[in-house]
């Protein structure tokens, strides 16, 4: 989904710099290829689009075309820009006999999103997402990098407050 | 009440993950030097002697992947450990490559010796950013002692690993898909044969184990073959790494010896949460089983749980109780496959959004009893015709819950008439 949130990221000669430093790994690890487009979609404000695809491109010697049939494969890249946290809500089978529902009804209406969408300020988007590993906890959540569990609708929704008072904004 | 047999955790929680010494000091890495010391066959005859069988899902002998990849003459050949745990309801290999990293390095070693291997990788799902730096850290700690790297303890034997990521997809759990993905390519699966151990990573030949599997290695090595293979039964030896979830009172993983009956575990684990009624399990992941209470008396092995038409598989429980619609369960389970199919091949691309339309109109009340038949026909096709596992197994949730809990079908059928 493009909205006008394409104004919040672009690139800067630091960033520019950041993403060729991380593309160079490619040339001694070319097995690290999708941990260095990770890594990359994180400097670019987790999304991979053109303008960033270019610079990977020219510094991997990885055509666009191919970069993006990979990237358009995995569910973790997002070609269209996201939010600065992507919260991931987990709906499989284990989780949702333990209530994710519920716990994903009291995110939504916290952040005032529904499952797809990135809030106009650029901060969160909300994504459904499948089993996280973390069964033996549910219901669990995945904000960016870091992990929740055991959550219960209260519990969600205090974190999602958290969040949007900038409680782990660095 | 039943006790833990702990094999492949033996160290977790005991130790400090990253720590080599804490390792070493339970006897960490003893395994390797050992196996050093011996010829490549006698190292895989121990191996052999396990009866090891894979602990990823499809129960494969890892002695005969070994010796296959052995037999192949290539000047580079790779080892390398899945840790994709992408099946829904299993936690093990994140406890295990979380608080004993270097069981399943040393694992992955032992297999390189045999195999001829001088590289490793471990493929991380994307789900476990926070194993990383643990796995990277033990890594460099394992180098630095000497117990990984070039020649290693002097013998002139060389192994290292690298961490490579996932990327969100369920299906490069599969081997040749995970190959694909470590290539820079999309992880579709590939037909087979050629097999990885013949022809796999960048054409080299591959063996690749699922992280309990390798964990055992060490084990193996250290107290013999015969040792481990008078745990479990005769035909499925050693333990078996369960994960307890859903609405079970004590969620958690667990270590029990094959063929440790259902019933027991289950109580071991409290029962069902808060007191409510049993109405069921979900045996294997997601594209394992669902069965009911009156088949609870189960000895849990792969052959055992096969004859009785259940599934092993990952050594997921995952309980449910009568709070819980069947039909809702098996809904959420097939729109997962619809996400996670790779597209490659029709019968699974189709057939899935097939089986989950029909449930969805079943469960909605727009059922009728023909639909009970369609759902058995495609199942067929697609356990007959889909090119990988992902597609000919995703319909066991829906035909063993045909069968084992026919009447919600039929309530919701008539439900839906009624109205
Ligand atoms: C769709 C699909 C997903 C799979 N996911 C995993 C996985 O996450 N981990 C794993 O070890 N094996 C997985 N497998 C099985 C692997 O293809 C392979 O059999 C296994 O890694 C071999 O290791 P083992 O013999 O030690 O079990 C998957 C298979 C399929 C078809
Ligand atoms: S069975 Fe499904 S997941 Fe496997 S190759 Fe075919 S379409 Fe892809
Ligand atoms: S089902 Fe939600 S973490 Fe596994």
């Amino acid at each position: 989904m493009r909205t006008n949130l394409e104004a919040n990221w672009a690139v800067t000669p630091e960033t520019e710099q950041k993403i060729v430093d991380t593309a160079g790994r490619y040339q001694t690890e070319p097995w690290q290829l999708m941990h260095i487009l990770l890594d990359i979609q994180k400097i670019a404000n987790n999304s991979f689009p053109r303008e960033v695809a270019v610079i990977v491109s020219r510094e991997t010697g990885l055509s666009e075309a191919s970069l993006y049939s990979f990237i358009s494969y995995y569910a973790m890249f997002s070609p269209s820009e996201r939010g600065r946290y992507v919260v991931r809500m987990c709906e499989s089978a284990p989780c949702h006999v333990r209530g994710s529902k519920a716990v994903m009804e009291a995110i939504s209406k916290t952040l005032a999103l529904q499952p797809g969408e990135t809030s106009g300020d650029g901060r969160f988007t909300l994504e459904y997402c499948q089993c996280l590993g973390l069964c033996v906890n549910s219901p669990a959540v995945m904000v960016n990098e870091a992990v929740y569990k055991d959550l219960t609708p209260g519990r969600a929704a205090t974190l999602m407050e958290d969040y949007m008072r900038g409680d782990y904004d660095a | 009440m039943l006790e833990e047999t702990r094999i492949v955790l033996r160290n977790v929680d005991e130790i400090d993950p990253v720590s080599i010494e804490d390792y070493r000091a339970r006897g960490g890495y003893e395994a390797l030097k050992k196996a050093l010391s011996m010829t490549r066959d006698e190292a895989l005859s121990e191996i052999d002697k396990s009866a090891l069988r894979g602990r990823g899902g499809a129960g494969f002998p890892i002695g005969k992947k070994l010796s296959v990849t052995k037999a192949v003459d290539a000047d580079q050949k790779y080892i390398i450990c899945n840790a994709d745990e992408g099946e829904p309801g299993t936690n093990k290999d994140r406890v295990v490559l979380s608080g004993d990293p270097n069981s399943v390095f040393e694992g992955m070693a032992i297999a390189a010796y045999i195999a001829g291997a001088a590289k490793g990788f471990v493929y991380l799902r994307f789900e476990y950013p926070y194993i990383f730096p643990i796995l990277e850290q033990a890594l460099e700690n394992a180098r630095k002692a000497g117990c990984l790297g070039g020649n290693i303890f002097g013998s002139g034997f060389d192994f290292d690993i690298s961490v490579v990521s996932g990327g969100g997809a369920y299906v490069c759990g599969e081997e040749t898909a995970l190959i694909a993905s470590i290539e820079g390519k999309r992880g579709e699966p590939q037909f087979k044969p050629p097999y990885p151990g013949v022809k796999g990573l960048f054409g080299k030949p591959t063996v690749v184990n699922n992280v309990e599997t390798l964990a055992n290695l060490p084990q193996i090595i250290q107290n013999g073959g015969e040792w481990f293979a008078n745990i479990g039964v005769p035909n499925c030896t050693g333990t078996k790494v369960f994960t307890l979830c859903g609405n079970v009172a004590r969620p958690g993983v667990a270590e029990y010896p094959m063929g440790t009956n259902l019933k027991d575990i289950f109580e071991a684990h409290g029962g069902v949460k808060d007191g409510k009624d049993l109405q069921g399990f979900m045996l294997g992941g997601q594209s394992g089983n669902l069965i009911n209470p009156d088949q609870m008396d189960l000895p849990m092995d792969i052959d055992t749980c096969r004859a009785r038409d259940a599934i092993l598989g990952t050594g997921t429980i995952m309980v449910m109780d009568d709070y819980c619609e069947i039909l809702d369960i098996v809904e959420n389970i097939m729109s997962f496959f619809i996400h996670e199919s790779c597209g490659k091949c029709t019968p699974c691309r189709e057939g899935n959004i097939r089986m989950h339309e029909i449930i969805h109109n079943i469960n909605a009340g727009d059922g009728k009893l023909e639909d009970l038949d369609t759902l058995e026909e495609l199942a067929e096709v697609m356990q007959i015709t889909s090119l990988c596992a992902l597609g000919q197994n995703s319909s066991y949730p829906v035909i063993t819950s045909l069968h084992n809990f026919r009447d919600d079908y039929l309530k919701a059928i008539e439900r839906g008439q009624r109205a």
